[in-house]
């Protein structure tokens, strides 16, 4: 599973991050985890503000911080 | 020539700021005493020219002591103000992210899209970082570029903090005749850039990136949105800080330091290329509304026309090179080129407009 996080590096992008990997190692996955810095290429995932979280490829949030256990409930929907 | 002066509060002797009470006239004392207190914070100035006075052992009406007393009221004044503003802005932004100002423009046609959509540049969150991911997101969405630009020429220029910034600097009839103007400009601006139909100058990739609508503005909670807003007041202030010691630096300096000779001679009301001269200084800048007026506060002090002080502040929000260079990246020069020209034209109008106009602000 891949898993990115979309932002140009600020506070709440670090944050989101961490959320996802406590998530992840909460949910016993073994995730890759990337980071997507590039203005344009956050906005080549179609979302409008970020953070964003990005799991295989597949937009699940944008614009908030989620928090581990919201993240835990996506990672078991994907 | 000297007809703005009584506009905005002029250093009396005694170094305390006379605050002018034309903007409110005839809406009962309570609004006037809330207006001079809480907005334009005439306790913290008179708390200031004391510090002044007897803190340091300055004068207040002196060179030194004017300087000082400038500098310290309006860091203090505007940073209190836009924790406040961005507080409570950032409460009411929460209902209206991008994904949903999107959703509702794309409800429209015509002439009425463009006024919805400068009017949602006024309310959604923006910052010069995030005009290309708006600028795809719109487009890609098949919004048109009529309705695209309305909005990137509103959200920079017009919102509702320095709307009450300027307020509280001027007065109110300033204040709505700025919003009034800024939010003309978006709608013309973006019409005519609709008409001279430049689709063909987007950058192909634009087109074909994906639209996610995450709409998550059902699902917060009030609570977030009071956490957002608190992130928001610590965000903003923390990336515009600096920019406003610099802005209020510079305007204590114009205020007590550069001589008034010279200042009349480059930007007078009497002179007409002034309003050129504050276009050509202000584009390339890049700067935050907040650091921003008190530019214009002190200039209109030394007798520069409200047009002029006004084509200034809104040539430094509404281009920036940091902002060029960004949208350089999702669409082609001449496009670049032709809402570099209709903004700059713009804002050189509506200065003249204003100068010739200022009697009726007064």
């Amino acid at each position: 599973m891949i898993i990115k996080i979309l932002g140009s590096g600020c506070k709440k992008c670090v944050a989101l991050g961490e959320n996802a990997k406590t998530a992840a190692q909460a949910a016993a996955i073994d995730a890759k985890f990337e980071k997507v810095t590039d203005i344009v290429a956050i906005a080549g995932y179609g979302i409008m503000s970020t953070p964003g979280l990005v799991i295989d490829e597949k937009v699940v949030s944008s614009g908030r911080v989620l928090s581990a256990s919201e993240i835990g409930a996506l990672l078991k929907g994907a | 020539m000297r007809g703005v002066e009584g506009l905005i509060g002029s250093h009396r002797d005694d170094g305390a700021v006379y605050l002018p009470r034309d903007g409110v006239l005839g809406m009962g004392d309570v609004f006037v005493w809330l207006n001079d207190q809480l907005l334009r914070m005439q306790w913290l100035s008179d708390l200031v020219t004391l510090l002044v006075r007897d803190g340091f052992g300055l004068d207040p009406a002196s060179q030194i002591g004017g300087s000082v007393h400038f500098f310290i009221y309006d860091v203090i004044k505007i940073f209190i103000l836009l924790s406040v503003l961005i507080f409570s802005i950032s409460y009411v932004q929460s209902y209206f992210p991008p994904e949903r100002t999107r959703r509702i423009l794309g409800q429209r046609q015509g002439l009425g899209a463009n006024i919805i959509a400068a009017l949602l540049g006024t309310i959604t969150p923006f910052c010069s970082c995030s005009s290309i991911p708006l600028f795809i997101g719109f487009t890609s969405a098949g919004l048109p570029l009529a309705v695209t630009f309305s909005f990137l020429i509103s959200s920079p220029l017009v919102d509702l903090a320095s709307v009450i910034l300027l307020a509280s600097i001027f007065n109110w009839s300033i204040a709505m005749a700025y919003v009034a103007i800024g939010l003309v400009l978006a709608v013309l601006g973006g019409t005519l850039i609709g008409y001279l139909k430049l689709e063909n100058q987007v950058e192909a990739f634009v087109f074909q990136s994906p639209v996610s609508d995450h709409d998550n503005g059902g699902a917060i909670s009030r609570r977030e949105r009071l956490t957002y807003a608190a992130d928001q007041v610590m965000e903003i202030v923390l990336r515009v800080w600096i920019y406003i010691l610099i802005g209020v630096g510079i305007g204590a300096a114009i205020h007590n330091w550069i001589p008034e000779t010279f200042i009349s001679a480059l930007l007078g009301q009497d002179k007409w290329w002034s309003v050129l001269v504050a276009t050509v200084v202000g584009v390339p800048m890049y700067a935050d509304i907040f650091g921003t007026l008190p530019i214009a506060e002190a200039l209109v002090q030394k007798g520069v026309g409200l047009g002029t002080a006004l084509t200034f502040m809104m040539a430094v929000t509404a281009l920036s090179l940091p902002s060029m260079i960004m949208l350089k990246r999702v669409v082609k020069l001449p496009l670049l080129a032709v809402f570099i020209g209709i903004v700059t034209v713009g804002i050189i109008l509506i200065g003249y407009v204003f100068n010739a106009t200022t009697h009726l602000f007064v």
